[in-house]
């Protein structure tokens, strides 16, 4: 077997997951529902099989996490009209490729003939504009605090190097607002929070402490690996059953208290605060992020402003994306799960991505 | 006056249109490139068709097109793909091959040293494989209409009278063999092609599996089944299998071999590896009382070291057979063929 010796293997170990059940199971005494709000934890919670493991009185809701399933139809409709037109190269990340707008996906405007280009790294969408005068690059950038520095970065090489014909169609989300708005849904379930790593490790845990506080909810900071996640639902046990609310880390070989200060000026330089419109969920106030004054031209909807979707109908009934992501459903809920909408034909955005709530379950059912 | 022909009397360092036009450039690029890599004699003779000896024994007759980008990837290339790839095919039926036709369409413009170079690694694989390519075809499109160049390979074995390897012999409490580390083609092209800049290459697995076979037929009469798992990786054939038999298949995780920097990158770019292209290894279905023999038998093959045994065919299903992979905690989770394209995740 030639599969471990990489430097996560501790945080899949058997043994110490074995161990890590038996505590939960030990620390529990009543039904809890914990969220956790970001795609590659429901990804190892569904791929490691580890909710039917868990004691039935621990249930784990699936939040808003994947930046995917987020993103309104609106988006990838503009999007869509402003890649048909033949002075533009459309980028964006591999996933968002597939995502559904209200007619049609970026995969599918490439195949009629759109130049759409798959990118790794934002800042190769600036040597795309470099080696293509000519022509106009549009990025379609997408996500939450974790992908937002390189955007960042991206954006200030490029106005550094005064390239003209770059832009951003970006739908940018910060978790806190919207775990705010979640959880003061009177309708809301939500126990505890689960807090991503990897937004933490770019934001820092304040905005977690504040959130703890205000909401009066355990939240904890937890990673990636399945034991990172077990210690995770273990400490948010401990505190529900104690009636405590504080933010713990439980993560800390990668989360550092005040986060990467030198990705959050990046960001606070380039990006400013702003309401964002949440795929199924609605509007949340200051969920957003905008591009700043002073850089409002690499802005693709000011670029591109007589450009409209060319469809942008109400969002596609039978998904019930926003109620799986607000706490209120599971994806088995839904009617069309596994039979009208399938990894090969997703009806919304939690079906595409492999860390969309829907696809996870899917796949790993 | 008499116009002279346009046509230099040269091999340029770039392919041009009129290396396919059928004319005085076309057969010169077949006698200063392929001819002196790929002869023997029934190539060399150089009919329209290549004349096969008749050999009174069954046949296998496959053909593949190989389209890969980029052309050359850390481990090989486009050339010894084309001709392993075939090779492969007829292999998983138990046929040894034989013969292999090989028609290529060139981009204009693909530098000749890069023809030459793939040229020289389809003779290699063809030599290590002891198939002779025996019949060809060279077209060249304008630049822009194809990517460098696509080669279409068919290849035609021998094959023992009353060998038939099916996934229909499948049997419940049947052993599943793999040959090797999986995921390693996928990952290699595809760091390749996107620059991911790994600190280490992945090397593709590329290889023809002869040695393989020949040995597991020789220790493993009652051997089910043999597949390369190329696209859609061992899930997609595992599946097949499952879905042919009717039986269910579980394999073990932790039992799958994969090289830890193939494994790291499935995780970087969110990949599942069960779904990622092989080139150079084989899945094998025996019988239980001939397992442990094949797996020696592999092992001390070429390509095989890593062999592993990853599983076993269960129940029929009365629903259909399907696919199980058991947990390191001990539950496990159904597997299913890949959906569309792998495409990599944003975060």
């Amino acid at each position: 077997m030639l599969i471990s010796p990489d430097s996560s293997a501790p945080y899949r170990d058997a043994a110490s997951m074995r161990g890590l059940l038996q505590r939960i199971e030990a620390a529990v005494t009543r039904p809890w529902n914990i969220m956790e709000v970001c795609g590659g934890q429901t990804f190892t919670l569904t791929r490691y099989r580890l909710e039917e493991l868990l004691p039935s009185e621990v249930k784990m809701l699936h939040g808003p996490g994947c930046p995917v399933c987020v993103t309104p139809a609106e988006v990838i409709d503009t999007a869509i009209s402003i890649a048909s037109r033949k002075e533009v190269i459309l980028c964006s990340f591999g996933d968002m490729l597939r995502v559904p707008g209200t007619d049609g996906s970026l995969l599918r405007a490439k195949a009629a003939g759109a130049d759409v280009r798959l990118l790794y790294s934002p800042v190769d969408a600036i040597k795309i504009a470099r080696e293509n005068p000519g022509r106009e690059v549009v990025f379609l950038a997408i996500g939450f605090e974790t992908t937002m520095p390189s955007y960042a970065v991206m954006v200030e090489k490029a106005a550094e190097a005064g390239i003209g014909n770059l832009s951003l169609l970006t739908s940018l989300y910060t978790v806190p607002a919207a775990v705010r708005a979640i959880k003061k849904d009177p309708d809301s379930r939500v126990d505890a929070l689960l807090a991503a790593g990897h937004v933490c490790a770019v934001t820092g845990t304040a905005p977690y402490k504040a959130l703890a506080a205000q909401l009066n909810m355990p939240v904890v900071v937890t990673g990636f690996e399945p034991a990172d996640m077990l210690l995770g639902i273990l400490r948010a046990v401990e505190m529900l059953e104690r009636g405590e609310s504080a933010c713990v880390n439980a993560y800390r070989r990668v989360v550092k208290e005040e986060g990467n200060r030198v990705a959050q000026e990046a960001v606070s330089r380039v990006f400013s605060q702003a309401p964002a419109h949440w795929r199924g969920i609605g509007t949340i106030e200051g969920s957003g992020m905008v591009l700043r004054p002073g850089y409002e031209h690499f802005d693709a909807r000011r670029r591109w402003k007589d450009v409209k979707p060319a469809v942008c109908l109400a969002e596609s009934s039978p998904c019930i994306a926003g109620r799986i992501m607000r706490g209120l459903a599971n994806p088995s809920d839904c009617v069309s799960f596994g039979c009208g909408c399938t990894p090969d034909n997703p009806l919304g955005a939690p079906m595409v991505s492999a860390e969309g709530v829907c696809a996870a379950h899917y796949r790993y059912r | 006056m008499t116009p002279t022909c346009p046509i230099p009397d040269r091999i340029t360092d770039r392919i041009e249109l009129a290396h396919g036009s059928g004319g005085s450039m076309t057969s010169r690029l077949i006698e200063r490139i392929f001819r002196p890599r790929f002869g023997n004699s029934l190539l060399d003779r150089g009919l329209d068709s290549a004349i096969l000896p008749p050999s009174g024994e069954r046949m296998a007759f496959t053909t593949d097109t190989f389209v890969v980008s980029p052309l050359f990837f850390p481990g090989g290339n486009i050339g010894d793909l084309a001709v392993n790839g075939t090779v492969n095919d007829l292999l998983s039926v138990g046929a040894t091959p034989r013969y292999i036709s090989v028609g290529f369409v060139i981009e204009e413009g693909l530098p000749i040293a890069d023809l030459k170079q793939i040229a020289d690694s389809m003779a290699a694989a063809a030599r290590e494989a002891e198939v002779e390519i025996v019949t060809g075809d060279t077209k060249v499109v304008e630049h822009g209409k194809c990517d460098g160049i696509y080669i279409n390979t068919a290849g035609i074995g021998i094959l023992p009278p009353s060998l038939d390897l099916d996934p229909d012999n499948i049997r419940p409490d049947d052993v599943i063999i793999i040959t090797g580390p999986i995921a390693s083609h996928g990952m290699a092209v595809m760091s390749q092609r996107e620059q991911l800049g790994f600190s280490s290459a992945i090397e593709s697995d590329t290889a023809s599996l002869g040695d393989i076979v020949h040995a597991l037929l020789s220790v493993a009469p009652g051997l089910r089944v043999l597949r390369d798992p190329t696209r859609g990786g061992l899930a997609g054939t595992l599946c097949e299998f499952a879905a042919a038999s009717g039986v269910n298949i579980e394999i073990v995780e932790d039992a799958i071999p994969i090289n830890p920097r193939v494994s790291s990158a499935c995780e970087l770019l969110g990949l599942d590896p069960l779904h990622v292209a092989n080139e150079g290894i084989m899945v094998a279905v025996v019988p239980p009382a001939e397992a442990e023999a094949a797996l020696a038998a592999v092992r001390r093959s070429a390509h095989g070291a890593d062999g592993a045994i990853i599983g076993k065919a269960c129940a029929p299903d009365p629903e259909g057979g399907r696919v199980w992979l058991r947990l390191p905690l001990g539950n496990r989770r159904l597997i299913e063929p890949l959906a569309g394209d792998q495409l990599p995740r944003i975060c």
